[in-house]
């Protein structure tokens, strides 16, 4: 790849992850919140930036991170990704536990819990699946569709939760980082192409 | 006015509650209910972070945004007074679990509230306001109406109480 569109690229990235970022630093609503409540807030602005982050480095459209290595990091950022998850609910939980008992039980008057509460199991199943995946002897056909699937669970949910928040994201460049991350994920499931395991084990010899 | 019409989701919610009761009226409603007024329905979430016995007070702290509402009784709708209505929220000055948060306020002779307290501000991803009525002779109500902005500086709640 060219130094210039590399140089793009990144810098597109940084913009899409910094400006949301920087831009929910300023959110007036910061200076009423208890530190926790901030903190817990801002693992799940990380954790979201992390999921235009993922897809990218699966398909190995990142320059500099072929699908090898890429993949690497991805399943590091992925161990990162349940950190940031445990963080954004712990502080939650710390800061008002009815509310978050509710979230989890699904019986929250907040529409957006739901989403956040299915993509968050999706995460953690996506993590347990990939460290017991060898233990297990699970088949790339397993694997992959399963991975797929949840990916795609995980970043629907996670998006429509952080759409429908109120919160101290500024919803412009929080509706581009959803975007974005959402256009990654489907760029690199068409690229990845999991469901040709599938063909191939159904109809042998024709895929 | 209907209950909670303060905010533009509580009106399509209570739309769609509404909808619900009259398609499944015919089975659940008394023939006494059925011509009058029937009674709130506690919220989702309502009684969370409630603090049972809070003060009459004049004002929640420095104040600079109201809340009001009204008290009815079930069936009749006769305005309700001396009827204690707790609040909490969160707030400029604390959290809903914080003492300082919580205060009471009694209704006029014609059934109304209002009680200045600090600007609520959204917390757990909506703006939102806790009221709660508990005490003798009718049955407990916990309301969390939604305001329709968070920069919006009162929010109202209506309350029909149910003889307990």
């Amino acid at each position: 790849m060219p130094p210039l569109r590399a140089g793009l690229i990144w810098a597109a990235l940084a913009l899409a992850i910094v400006v949301p970022v920087a831009l929910a630093t300023t959110s007036p609503f910061i200076a009423w919140r208890p530190a926790i409540y901030t903190a817990a807030g801002f693992a799940g602005i990380a954790a979201m930036a992390l999921l235009l982050l993922q897809p990218l480095l699966a398909a190995g459209l990142l320059p500099g991170f072929p699908a090898r290595p890429g993949r690497k990091v991805h399943r590091w950022l992925g161990l990162v990704l349940v950190g940031l998850i445990l963080a954004h609910v712990g502080g939650l939980f710390l800061t008002s536990a009815p509310d978050v008992i509710d979230a989890l039980l699904f019986a929250s008057p907040t529409p957006f819990s739901p989403w956040g509460v299915v993509a968050m199991w999706a995460i953690f199943a996506t993590a347990l699946l990939a460290m017991l995946r060898e233990r297990l002897r699970l088949g790339p056909v397993f694997w992959r569709l399963g991975h797929t699937a949840l990916a795609l669970v995980i970043v629907v949910g996670s998006v429509v939760h952080a759409l429908l928040v109120e919160g101290t994201m500024e919803p412009w460049s929080k509706a581009a980082l959803c975007l974005f991350a959402l256009l990654a994920t489907l760029k690199a499931v068409l690229d990845l192409r999991a469901w040709v395991l599938l063909r191939r084990r159904i109809r042998p010899g024709r895929a | 006015m209907t209950p909670n019409s303060s905010s533009r989701r509580a009106i399509l919610k209570a739309g769609l509650t509404g909808a619900t009761f009259i398609a499944a009226a015919p089975a659940l409603i008394l023939p006494s209910r059925a011509q009058g007024l029937a009674p709130t329905p506690s919220m989702r979430g309502g009684s969370n972070n409630y603090m049972p016995g809070a003060p009459v007070v004049s004002r929640i702290g420095g104040g600079g945004f109201w809340m009001t509402g009204t008290v009815r009784r079930a069936g009749d709708g006769a305005p309700l007074p001396g009827v204690r209505i707790q609040i909490w929220a969160h707030t400029t000055e604390g959290r809903e679990d914080d003492k300082h948060s919580h205060g009471a306020t009694l209704t006029a002779a014609d059934g109304t509230f209002r009680l200045e307290m600090p600007q609520i501000i959204p917390i757990f991803g909506q703006p939102h306001g806790h009221l709660a009525y508990e005490g003798a002779g009718f049955k407990t109500v916990f309301l969390r109406p939604l305001m329709a902005s968070a920069r919006d500086k009162s929010l109202s709640a209506h309350f029909v109480l149910e003889p307990a």
